[in-house]
C-alpha cells in the first residue's frame, strides 16, 4: 500500500510517536547506540576532519559538472554492456522498472534497501501490479510485512522491538512452529534468512539501490551489513539499479575517500561488512551474475535544485548521522516527519522535493541546537538550509497568525529603543505583579505553550537598562 | 589581578560595548551587573549602549529577515566606537558574531559595518579567557554544579573549556559534569512554544540527566536555556537551582536563584 506524505500533520505526528512508549525505548536505544559508537570510530581516525573537506569539495566538483559525468557514466555502463533509462520524475522511474520486470516476465522481484525507491513509491507500484516483491534487508523486510514506511533510514525498523518482531513473523510465515523462540535478534535473522533464501534463486528481478554511481568505470556500490545486496543483484536474472543523480562521483578513488567517512558516520563501523561494486552483466568468464544489467537514473526534482541555494543538500550521502544526533529525532522517531527522508537531512530534503507547501513544520521542527551541522560528513549547512526555508515560509504567510502577530509586535518595538525600554519595564513589572512575588508564573495568558508544562520565572524587578541608568551598580 | 591589569600596561584601556541582552535586561539584571564587574576587573572600560535592543535573533530565526535586518541596523549605530562587542551569552553572540553580515548582503556599506562589529563580537567568557588572558576574581560558591553548555555557544562559538576553567577557580565550588551537558535543553527560542510537545520531552530529558548527576545549582551562559530549564524544574518541583555563570564567577551567588524568591 502506498503511504501518502503526512508532514502536514507533524505537530499531531509528534504528539502521538511521544505518547508511544514502545517506540520511545526503542529510540532511547538508538540515541545510546550509533552517536556512542560514532564517536569511539572518529576519534580513531586523526584525519577525519580533513577527509570531510576532501568529501564535501569531491562532491561539490561533482555537482558542478553533473552533466558531463552523468554521460561518461552512461558511456561506460553500455560499453560493458548495461543499459541506462532517464527518468525525469517518480512516474517515469517507476513505469521503467515495471517495463524492465515485464520483459523479464518476473513474477517475484528481490530487493535491496533503497531510498530512492521509497521516495518514487516504487514499493506500492510493483505490489499493485501483482508482482511479488521481496524486501531482502532485514529492517525493509520486517516493515513491509508490517505494511509500514521507514522511520529511520539507516535502520527503517528501528521503532519495532523485538518481541513485535516476532508476532509479525509468526503472523505472516506460515508453517512456523509456534514453539519455535523468536525472542533473541539470531533467531530473528535465522527465521527471516530462511524465509529469503528461496526467494533470493525464485526472483527473475533483483532491484538495488547504490551509495555511489562512479563515472570513469560505469560502476554501482552499494554498502551492506547483512550481504543481501550481493544475492539479491548476482542471483537474479536481471539486476536493476535505481539511483538519483546526485550518487554520480568521477572516480573509485574518490568514492573511497567518501566510503572512509559513510560507515563511521553511520553506524560507527570503519567499514560496512560489504561493499559491493557491480560493473554490468556477467561476462563469459564470470562465475555468476546476472544475464541483464539496468540502471534507472532518477531525477525527481535534483536538476531543479542545482544552481540554487539547496544544492549543499545534494551531497547528503544518506548516513543518517543527523538523525542519529538530533534530539528533535531523538524524541519524536522518524514517522512524525511524515515522508520518507526524516530528521534533519529531511526537514531540507522534504520541502525540497514534495514542496514546502505539504511540510511548512519540518524546516521550523528545530531547535537549531547544530549538532547535525556538527556530525555530518559532507558538511552541509543544515540549519542554514532550514532558515532558508523558514525565511521562504514567512514571506508566503505560513504560520500561525498569533505567532506572527507576536513577532511582528517584538519587532516593532526592538526597532525602536526609546519606545522599548519603557515597554520592557512595563513588562517586568506586569509579570511581578501577576505573580504576586513568588518567582514563577504557573500559567501566563499568550504563553499557554509555555505554561503548559513549564512554569515562568518572572524578572528579579525592573530592567537591566533602567538599574543601570539609575546607578544602583550592586 | 589580571593579565591586563591597565595600571601594569601603557596601552589605552580596551573599551568594550556590554550587550546585555533583551533576556537578561527584562528578566535577570543582576547577570549584567555581574559581566560588568567581571569585565572592570580584567581592565576593560565598560560601556553600556543606551539604544540597545535585541540581536534580532528571534526574527532571523523565524524567517522574518526585514525585521531582523531592522533590528541589526540600530544595533550598528548603537554600538559603533566599541573596541569589542561582550555579551552574557553565547546565541546572542554568535547571532552577532556568525550571522548579522548575512543580513546586509545587498548593501555593501552596512555590511562592511556589519563584519566589523561581528570580527570584534564575543561572548562574556570567552572573551574574558581568549581574548584577555584572564583567569578570574576571588569568588565563593559551595555546592555541587554542573554546566549546561548552550548550543550556539558550543558549536558555533567553541565556548567549552572557558567557563570551567574560571569555574575551577571558584571557591567551594565541586563541578561535575553531565552525562549529556551538550545536548540541547529544548528551548531553541521561538521553538519551545511552536512545538511545545517536542520542547517538553527534551527538557524532560534534561531536568532527568541533572537529577541523577547530583548537582544541587545548574549554570549555563544563556539565560534563555536557563529559564526553560528552572522553568520545568520549577513544574517538576525540583529542588536545583538555576543560575548564570556569570553570576558564581563574579561572587554573586547569594541572590535567589532564577524562578526564586529566597
Amino acid at each position: 500500500m502506498a503511504h501518502a506524505p503526512t508532514s502536514h500533520a507533524f505537530p499531531e505526528n509528534a504528539r502521538a510517536a511521544l505518547d508511544d512508549p514502545i517506540l520511545q525505548r526503542a529510540l532511547g536505544n538508538l540515541k545510546r547506540g550509533f552517536p556512542v559508537k560514532r564517536a569511539e570510530v572518529v576519534a580513531d581516525l586523526p584525519e577525519f576532519e580533513l577527509l570531510r573537506d576532501v568529501a564535501r569539495d569531491i562532491k561539490n566538483h561533482t555537482l558542478a559538472h553533473l552533466d558531463a559525468y552523468l554521460e561518461i557514466y552512461e558511456a561506460n555502463v553500455v560499453k560493458s554492456g548495461g543499459h541506462v533509462h532517464w527518468a525525469r520524475n517518480a512516474e517515469e522511474a517507476c513505469e521503467t522498472v515495471m517495463a524492465i520486470c515485464r520483459e523479464a516476465g518476473a513474477k517475484t522481484v528481490t530487493k535491496g534497501k533503497s531510498m530512492v525507491a521509497e521516495e518514487i513509491g516504487l514499493n506500492a507500484y510493483l505490489d499493485d501490479r501483482g508482482i511479488d516483491r521481496v524486501e531482502t534487508d532485514l529492517g525493509e523486510y520486517i516493515i513491509q510485512l508490517r505494511d509500514e514506511p521507514p522511520s529511520h533510514i539507516i535502520v527503517p525498523a528501528v521503532h519495532v522491538t523485538k518481541e513485535q518482531i516476532g508476532e509479525t513473523f509468526r503472523a505472516a510465515h506460515d508453517g512456523l512452529d509456534p514453539r519455535r523462540g523468536l525472542s533473541e535478534s539470531r533467531d530473528i535473522t535465522d527465521e527471516a534468512r530462511g524465509q529469503l533464501r528461496e526467494k533470493y534463486f525464485a526472483a527473475e528481478v533483483g532491484i538495488t539501490g547504490a551509495n555511489f554511481l562512479i563515472a570513469e568505470s560505469g560502476s554501482s556500490v552499494i554498502v551492506t551489513n547483512e550481504g543481501n545486496g550481493d544475492l539479491t543483484q548476482t542471483l537474479a536474472k536481471v539486476h536493476i539499479v535505481v539511483a538519483s543523480l546526485e550518487k554520480m562521483i568521477p572516480t573509485m578513488e574518490d568514492a573511497l575517500a567518501v566510503l572512509r567517512l559513510l560507515a563511521r558516520s553511520s553506524t560507527g563501523q570503519e567499514f560496512s561488512v560489504y561493499t559491493t561494486v557491480s560493473n554490468g552483466p556477467r561476462r563469459s568468464e564470470d562465475l555468476d551474475g546476472p544475464d541483464a544489467y539496468h540502471v534507472v537514473l532518477v531525477d525527481n526534482g535534483r536538476t531543479a535544485m542545482l544552481g540554487t541555494e539547496n544544492q549543499d543538500m545534494l551531497r547528503c550521502i544518506r548516513c543518517a548521522a543527523c538523525m542519529n544526533h538530533c534530539p528533535v529525532y531523538g524524541a519524536v522517531g522518524g514517522h512524525a516527519y511524515g515522508w520518507v527522508y526524516p530528521g534533519p537531512m529531511g526537514a531540507v530534503l522534504t520541502p525540497s522535493l514534495i514542496g514546502v507547501e505539504g511540510s511548512a513544520h519540518l524546516p521550523h521542527a528545530s531547535t537549531f541546537c547544530g549538532r547535525c551541522e556538527q556530525v555530518c560528513p559532507m558538511k552541509i549547512p543544515l540549519t542554514k538550509m532550514m532558515r532558508h526555508y523558514r525565511e521562504r515560509s514567512y514571506q508566503n504567510g505560513h504560520g500561525g497568525s498569533i505567532a506572527r502577530n507576536a513577532l511582528g509586535l517584538w519587532s516593532y518595538f526592538a526597532s525602536r529603543p526609546r519606545l522599548y525600554a519603557p515597554m520592557a519595564r512595563i513588562a517586568s513589572w506586569m509579570l511581578r505583579c501577576l505573580s504576586r512575588d513568588r518567582g514563577v508564573l504557573r500559567w501566563l495568558p499568550f504563553a499557554t505553550a509555555w505554561t503548559r508544562y513549564r512554569d515562568f520565572p518572572t524578572p528579579q524587578g525592573g530592567t537591566f537598562m533602567s538599574a543601570y541608568r539609575r546607578g544602583d551598580l550592586e | 589581578m589580571s593579565a591586563n591589569d591597565p595600571s601594569g600596561s601603557r596601552k589605552p584601556p580596551i573599551k568594550v560595548g556590554l550587550f546585555v541582552t533583551c533576556l537578561v535586561d527584562l528578566f535577570r539584571p543582576s547577570v549584567g551587573f555581574a559581566a560588568i564587574k567581571l569585565l572592570e576587573s580584567a581592565g576593560c572600560v565598560v560601556e553600556v549602549p543606551e539604544a540597545q535592543t535585541c540581536c534580532g535573533q528571534p526574527a532571523f530565526n523565524s524567517g522574518d529577515r526585514r525585521s531582523a535586518r531592522s533590528i541589526a541596523r540600530g544595533f550598528l549605530d548603537a554600538f559603533e566606537g566599541c573596541d569589542y562587542v561582550v555579551a552574557p551569552s553565547g546565541s546572542c553572540a554568535a547571532m552577532l558574531s556568525r550571522h548579522l553580515p548575512k543580513l546586509f548582503d545587498d548593501d555593501p556599506a552596512l555590511q562592511h559595518r556589519a563584519r566589523h562589529l561581528a570580527a570584534r563580537s564575543h561572548e562574556l567568557t570567552s572573551f574574558l579567557v581568549d581574548i584577555l588572558g584572564f583567569s578570574g576574581i576571588s569568588a565563593r560558591f559551595a555546592g555541587a554544579v554542573a554546566y549546561h553548555d548552550s548550543c550556539s555557544g558550543l558549536r558555533d562559538l567553541g565556548v567549552k573549556s572557558q567557563p570551567r576553567s574560571m569555574l575551577s577557580k571558584v571557591e567551594g565550588l565541586e563541578l561535575k559534569e553531565l552525562q549529556e551537558a551538550e545536548t540541547c535543553c529544548g528551548f531553541g527560542g521561538t521553538f519551545c512554544v511552536k512545538y511545545p510537545d517536542i520542547s517538553n520531552a527534551m527538557a524532560d530529558k534534561k531536568l532527568s540527566d541533572i537529577e541523577s548527576s547530583g548537582v544541587s545549582t545548574v549554570l549555563a551562559g544563556d539565560l534563555g536555556c536557563l529559564l526553560n530549564m528552572a522553568g520545568k524544574a520549577s513544574r517538576e518541583g525540583s529542588s536545583i537551582e538555576f543560575r548564570h555563570v556569570a553570576e558564581i564567577l563574579a561572587g554573586d551567588g547569594s541572590r535567589p536563584a532564577i524562578g526564586r524568591t529566597r
